[in-house]
């Protein structure tokens, strides 16, 4: 029925095996609180979506849980309710998750409920019609928050509209108003198989019992491989751009800014790591923070993110501050970036944001939630079993150099793309 | 020398409680489930101990309390923690003020340092002060960007008439225009006394060492006196009060507030049992309970108002605290729902279970739920220290364990009184967030 199992024995040490239909199964015993999690991963996030229904993975992930070949909408409430069990459906730009955490006593019956709405979701029409309603309700709410207007507009400005990228996760509304059971249907069939599916289990559970349960809720569940997508790479901005949405009814704007930088594989990942980390997160924000928050008080939030994925992902700096304040913010994001591009970290910052990160593994790997998370990452890009021992090393071996040259080839304040969304009509240069 | 006040045998760990010679009250727990150790020092101070004209002073002193100390200089903030892979946090709300490092357990001593530090020798340079003016403005500006949270303010203002629960933890505008760095410091140094605080550390610790680096970090901070606290009590409510926020939007919100017991209150956990029927199990963690929704499919009010297409969330909340606050159902329209509609639907589903109470399966499910909820929200060291901690503040300790067992103690009786009692239209407040074209 199963591959061999394999097994690494330091650190974090999951098990994982291959189901012969394909699915990864991974596990790890941790006997805190008598709990488990559950967290199920399949690679049908939004950049599965067809290019003229933009929104269908997520409506996918609303409505995959509202019903089974054999349970109805109620019947799985009630299922999960009576357990204490709220099963969280979401979905990335490359991933659906659902994930639960159960009493130890309850693993096996919830399971087997993850699995069947896995496999076999129905789609009643009913629920597809009242999920509708509530998708276009979020995508109205998406649509009068700041925060969200200014990342998307950010997304699309730096990707293009027709890519997966720099489309909406959530879709618009006429094409939500055209997604009913049967487009749900065929898009499960397509893209939700065994071997697009990773699950994570990590609780009061021993790996033989994790093993044996997943082999029984996916047994008999058989299906081709789903053909590989190809996602053009994104063209690189040779300019800088800069966009305003006025949303004159807020009382602060957003800023996203911008650049498009590496994918997970490339070699100097854990150099781009430490170089959004030093930009903008160590402590209050690294260096971005230090200086708008801190130094200016122009910002309750300002900060960095870098989401190198399977296609070069975004680096992304954001900030919300008052209307009288955005030009003077992005000055300084320009002036923060052109500094750490021009002399790089010095040796203190790369230090303390090593030490930090290292440091900040037992906490990442602390609670069930946590290490699953952390298992699907490693599974998704295939860093190993035992990638949780080999992080401190990969961090620990990058030099200023390498986080210098980071800078260099990802942070251009000339070719940034800047997008501001809120009570401003102005322009921004 | 302190004085061991009790020690509370538990199934896997015990908590040690000493109360040191200047008042400060402490409790450790050992865990020895992973290499970490999480510091929490909490002090009864919040929103509701604030005057007209200081709203917002003690959200803004705790922000001030991370902007450096006597012997940690400002550009020295940074770091102390981070070196150890930490996290730090504060947050401020109507009853407290807290403040929590969570990191490799070697940087006990650190944490305790910095709390210390936090408690009797924070600077309060008035530029730092000017600084967080205008971060506190952007918090607060950020936060009406949300119409949720704008709705929120003007309900609980609205339900209350007299107490001080009815002005934002963040404050008026107004105030936070206009407070001066005398305001804050002074408010500092009032409330951050040992003898108005607990200490609590929970970690792969050894319990009789943290004591004697607690006795030797905080044992020479002076106790003092702080005085007579602002007290009203809200005045019974004499009917029905209405709400409506008309701002340009794209969405409407509904809530329905009642006043609600306060946490230690004998009908407070039957209140709970009934929030799991009508909204699903949140668990009482105010630190833990937003990160992960609340099973609620099949909850009274989710069944009429979001199964029926009326809204397309429901949420309740309640949460223990010192004196009597609000439990306040939300939800957010569907769109082209008129909130007559979603106000008529929740109202025949809360006047119903006010008239004819739960039944034993309702029962039976929401003490499941909450039991679940209260073993997955402690999950963590940095879950067990606040929950210590935050019952301390609001009430004791001791309330956080008994939880469990008054929760499978509720009868029937008790959730159709409390029902009856307190979901009363004589005891409500409704607001509308209906948005109006631009």
């Amino acid at each position: 029925m199963t591959a061999q199992p394999t097994t690494v024995v330091r650190g974090l040490a999951p098990s994982r095996h291959v189901l012969a239909n394909g699915l990864t199964v991974l596990s790890k015993h941790t006997p805190v609180t008598p709990a488990v999690t559950i967290n199920a991963s399949v690679r049908a996030g939004t950049v599965y979506d067809p290019s003229d229904c933009s929104g269908l993975a997520h409506f996918l992930s609303k409505t995959i849980d509202r019903g089974t070949t054999t349970r109805s909408a109620d019947e799985i409430a009630e299922e999960l309710d009576s357990r204490g069990v709220s099963l969280a459906t979401s979905v990335t730009r490359q991933v659906l998750s659902l994930t639960c955490t159960c009493l130890a006593e309850d693993f096996e019956r919830v399971l087997a409920l993850v699995a069947d709405i896995i496999t076999h979701p129905s789609f009643p029409a009913a629920e597809v019609d009242s999920r509708r309603s509530e998708v276009i309700t979020l995508i109205r709410q998406d649509e009068d928050n700041p925060a969200p207007v200014a990342v998307d507009g950010l997304m699309e400005t730096l990707y293009g509209a027709r890519h997966p990228y720099g489309r909406k996760l959530r879709g618009t509304v006429p094409v939500v108003e055209r997604i009913d059971s049967a487009v749900l249907r065929a898009f499960h069939q397509s893209h939700v198989k065994p071997a697009s599916v990773s699950l994570a289990m990590v609780g009061d559970i021993e790996p033989p019992r994790a093993a044996a349960a997943a082999a029984h809720a996916f047994d008999g569940w058989v299906a081709s491989e789903a053909p590989p997508i190809d996602i053009a790479p994104p063209l690189l901005p040779i300019e800088r751009r800069t966009r305003v949405i006025p949303m004159m009814n807020k009382a602060q704007a957003d800023i996203a800014y911008g650049f498009i930088t590496i994918a997970r594989n490339d070699p100097a990942y854990y150099a781009f790591w430490l170089m959004n980390h030093i930009m903008g997160q160590y402590s209050m924000g690294g260096r971005l923070g230090d200086s708008i928050r801190e130094r200016q008080g122009m910002a309750y939030y300002v900060y960095s993110s870098l989401d190198a994925n399977v296609v070069p992902g975004p680096l992304m700096v954001r900030a919300g501050v008052s209307a009288a304040n955005i030009a003077r913010a992005v000055a300084s994001i320009d002036a923060e970036l052109t500094s750490l591009a021009a002399d790089g970290p010095t040796e203190q910052e790369l230090t303390d944001s090593k030490q930090y990160l290292v440091g900040s593994l037992p906490r990442t790997l602390e609670t069930n939630a946590g290490i699953a998370a952390f298992l699907q990452t490693a599974e998704f890009f295939g860093l190993g079993l035992d990638y949780d021992v080999h992080v401190p090393g990969l961090l620990q071996a990058v030099t200023r150099d390498e986080v210098h040259a980071a800078a260099r080839r990802a942070v251009d304040p000339s070719k940034a793309t800047v997008v501001v969304a809120g009570p401003y009509d102005g322009t921004i240069s | 020398m302190p004085r061991a006040v009790e020690e509370q045998p538990g199934s896997a760990s015990t908590v040690q409680e000493h109360v040191l010679d200047n008042g400060l009250r402490v409790l450790i727990q050992e865990v020895h489930t992973a290499p970490l150790a999480t510091v929490w020092g909490w002090y009864r101070v919040g929103s509701k101990d604030e005057a007209p004209g200081l709203t917002g002073v003690s959200h803004w002193v705790e922000h001030m309390n991370f902007r450096g100390s006597t012997n940690i200089p400002r550009d020295k903030v940074k770091g102390i923690i981070e070196q150890y892979g930490g996290y730090w946090n504060g947050y401020t709300w109507i009853d407290q003020t807290t403040y929590t490092e969570t990191a490799t357990r070697d940087a006990l001593d650190h944490m305790l340092f910095i709390e210390s530090e936090r408690m009797g020798s924070c600077l309060y340079d008035p530029a730092d002060c000017e600084a967080e003016r205008t971060i506190i403005i952007s918090e607060l500006q950020g936060g009406e960007n949300d119409p949720d949270t704008l709705l929120d303010q003007e309900l609980t203002a609205t339900a209350f008439r007299a107490h001080t629960y009815r002005h934002p933890t963040i404050g008026w505008l107004s105030d936070l225009q206009t407070m001066t760095r005398d305001d804050l410091y002074g408010h500092y140094r009032r409330f951050y006394v040992p003898n108005n605080a607990t200490l609590v550390i929970v970690g792969d610790i050894d319990a009789d060492a943290a004591l004697g680096d607690v006795v030797k970090r905080f044992g020479r901070i002076r106790s003092g006196d702080i005085g007579r606290r602002t007290q009203s009590k809200e005045p019974e409510q004499l009917g029905q009060r209405r709400v409506t926020v008309s701002k340009a939007g794209t969405t409407a919100y509904l809530k329905i507030a009642h006043h609600a017991p306060a946490g230690d209150d004998a009908e407070f956990v039957p209140l709970l049992v009934l929030d799991a029927v009508l909204t699903g199990a949140k668990g009482v963690n105010l630190w833990a309970s937003f990160r992960t929704p609340p099973p609620q499919r099949s909850a009274r009010l989710y069944q009429a108002l979001v199964n029926n297409g009326l809204a397309s969330g429901i949420g309740g909340s309640i949460v223990p605290t010192n004196e009597p606050f609000l439990y306040t159902i939300s939800a957010t329209a569907t769109e082209g729902t008129a909130l007559e509609r979603v106000e008529e639907a929740a109202v025949v589903a809360i006047d119903r279970v006010a008239r004819d109470g739960i039944t034993p399966q309702e029962l039976t499910k929401a003490k499941t739920q909450l039991r679940a909820r209260l073993v997955f929200e402690n999950d963590s060291i940095t879950n067990i220290a606040h929950q210590l901690g935050y019952f301390a503040t609001i009430g004791r300790w001791h309330d956080f364990h008994a939880l469990r067992g008054r929760i499978e103690a509720v009868t029937l009786d008790q959730v159709s009184q409390v029902a009856a009692s307190r979901l009363n239209p004589m005891n409500r407040t409704i607001g509308w967030f209906a948005p109006s074209a631009e």
